[in-house]
């Protein structure tokens, strides 16, 4: 097609620079989910009774449609990019909350009274334990989050130019050059599976004693999906 | 708080409730869409996913569906879609059953998977069919998980078709985008607060769908 990658200047950006505020827009929030998830998903471990309402005001939180909640912040944060990242952050909350609480439940019981009896504390048995058993349910909700947010990122279009690769979109409609949103499209696609398969690559280095290959495959079953607007 | 002032402001005035740019019109589009094409979606995504499940086999294709209907940005795919084939309802309904089919599919499957086999052998001892085993013991305990697919799903068409005023779609994402190419910030929040308000009904109808139909063993037992 004529003029894939000739990018209205209107952007300010290169294609590659496009991507790069994508990628930035779409992992910032991750990130911070995860930050904000692991006290959270440990504090509703210890704290059985508050497991409950965490996962109930997380699913209504991610029930907001994001352009709402867009809109909404406009008033506080303008038409930035911290805009556009703070809902995806929240949005993240739902898929790694559960996921890491999950995860830490599920180690063996007879795995943490052997901890504990070599001498470990609390803070290192979670660090050098709990959290590395984990790891593959935490890598799981990780990769859904992240693909979603990469997909929602495009959203902030509709908000005055805050969409990285989502603008092209905007723009592909202004200008009624169908090539763009293609472009778009594919491009947001890639970058969402690349995106999943480096956190597989991950979880495969942080967990050296998962069984790998064929077995491996045939173990993994998709992760039931919650996200992705 | 001025976002309190808005809103107060865009419901008070009654030029709002009256009329094509209405409310009451922008909400019974939103609905119609959503019922539309969570009709449509759980048309496909249910079938397909009872099979497989039940059978326990095409677990890898339907990982693949998952990942690939993640990966595709459903806003880019709302915009493709009318740029390539021109505005109308069914241009913008299919980006939103191609949205709303993973979420449906996959945990339908999954929920099926997930079924204790002691009754389900228990089942087949006594003499069920395959058909008697699907509906009568697979299915009411699958339920719950396969009632949250469903709720997701129609959580983010509800969401997407909000999006899809940008594409020429009626219903209450009309407000957010009219109202920000107007400047009127007013209506904006308006509109916004009422997107929200649909979503938080769509989550409070599917916790009662989920207590009238779900068997109390089962409710219990989870």
């Amino acid at each position: 097609m004529d003029g894939f990658f000739d990018i209205p200047s209107d952007l300010q950006h290169s294609w590659l620079g496009l991507v790069g505020l994508h990628v930035r827009e779409a992992g910032l929030p991750v990130l911070a989910g995860l930050l904000i998830s692991l006290p959270l998903a440990q504090l509703c471990v210890r704290l059985r009774w508050l497991y409950p309402p965490v996962l109930w005001v997380t699913t209504v939180l991610y029930a907001i449609p994001s352009l709402a909640f867009f809109v909404v912040l406009i008033d506080y944060t303008g038409q930035t990019e911290l805009t556009v990242m703070i809902p995806l952050t929240v949005y993240t909350l739902v898929i790694l909350v559960p996921a890491i609480v999950d995860g830490v439940r599920s180690v063996p019981q007879e795995t943490i009274a052997a901890a504990t009896a070599m001498g470990f504390g609390p803070v290192r048995r979670y660090v050098q334990v709990q959290l590395p058993i984990a790891v593959p349910a935490i890598i799981a909700g990780l990769r859904v989050a992240t693909v979603s947010s990469i997909s929602l990122v495009s959203v902030g279009a509709l908000i005055g130019n805050q969409g990285a690769l989502g603008n092209l979109i905007n723009d592909a409609n202004i200008y009624n050059r169908p090539e763009l949103a293609v472009n778009a499209v594919l491009t947001m696609a890639v970058l969402a599976i690349l995106a999943d398969g480096l956190l597989v690559v991950v979880r495969l280095l942080l967990t050296p004693w998962m069984p790998s290959g064929a077995r491996a495959r045939r173990a993994e079953r998709p992760e039931p999906e919650v996200a992705a607007r | 708080m001025n976002i309190l002032n808005f809103i107060n402001a865009f419901f008070s005035d009654s030029a709002h409730w009256q009329g094509y740019d209405g409310i009451p019109t922008r909400l019974g589009e939103h609905v119609q869409y959503t019922l539309e094409a969570l009709a449509i979606a759980a048309a496909i995504g249910l079938p397909v996913g009872l099979a497989t499940g039940h059978y326990g086999r095409g677990g890898n294709a339907l990982a693949f569906i998952a990942v690939a209907g993640r990966a595709l940005p459903t806003f880019g795919l709302l915009v493709l879609m009318t740029l390539s084939l021109g505005f109308g309802l069914i241009n913008v309904m299919i980006p939103l059953v191609v949205l709303a089919v993973p979420p449906i599919l996959v945990t339908t499957y999954e929920a099926m998977r997930s079924v204790d086999p002691a009754p389900v052998d228990a089942a087949r001892g006594m003499g069920m069919h395959d058909v008697e085993v699907l509906f009568r013991v697979e299915l009411p305990v699958a339920l719950p998980l396969i009632l949250g697919g469903l709720r997701s799903a129609a959580i983010q068409i509800v969401s997407t078709a909000t999006i899809a005023a940008y594409v020429s779609l009626g219903g209450l994402g009309r407000y957010i985008v009219d109202g920000l190419y107007q400047r009127n910030y007013e209506k904006v929040v308006g509109g916004a607060a009422l997107v929200a308000l649909m979503a938080l009904a769509t989550l409070a109808l599917f916790w009662g769908v989920t207590r009238l139909t779900v068997s109390r063993g089962v409710l219990r037992s989870n």
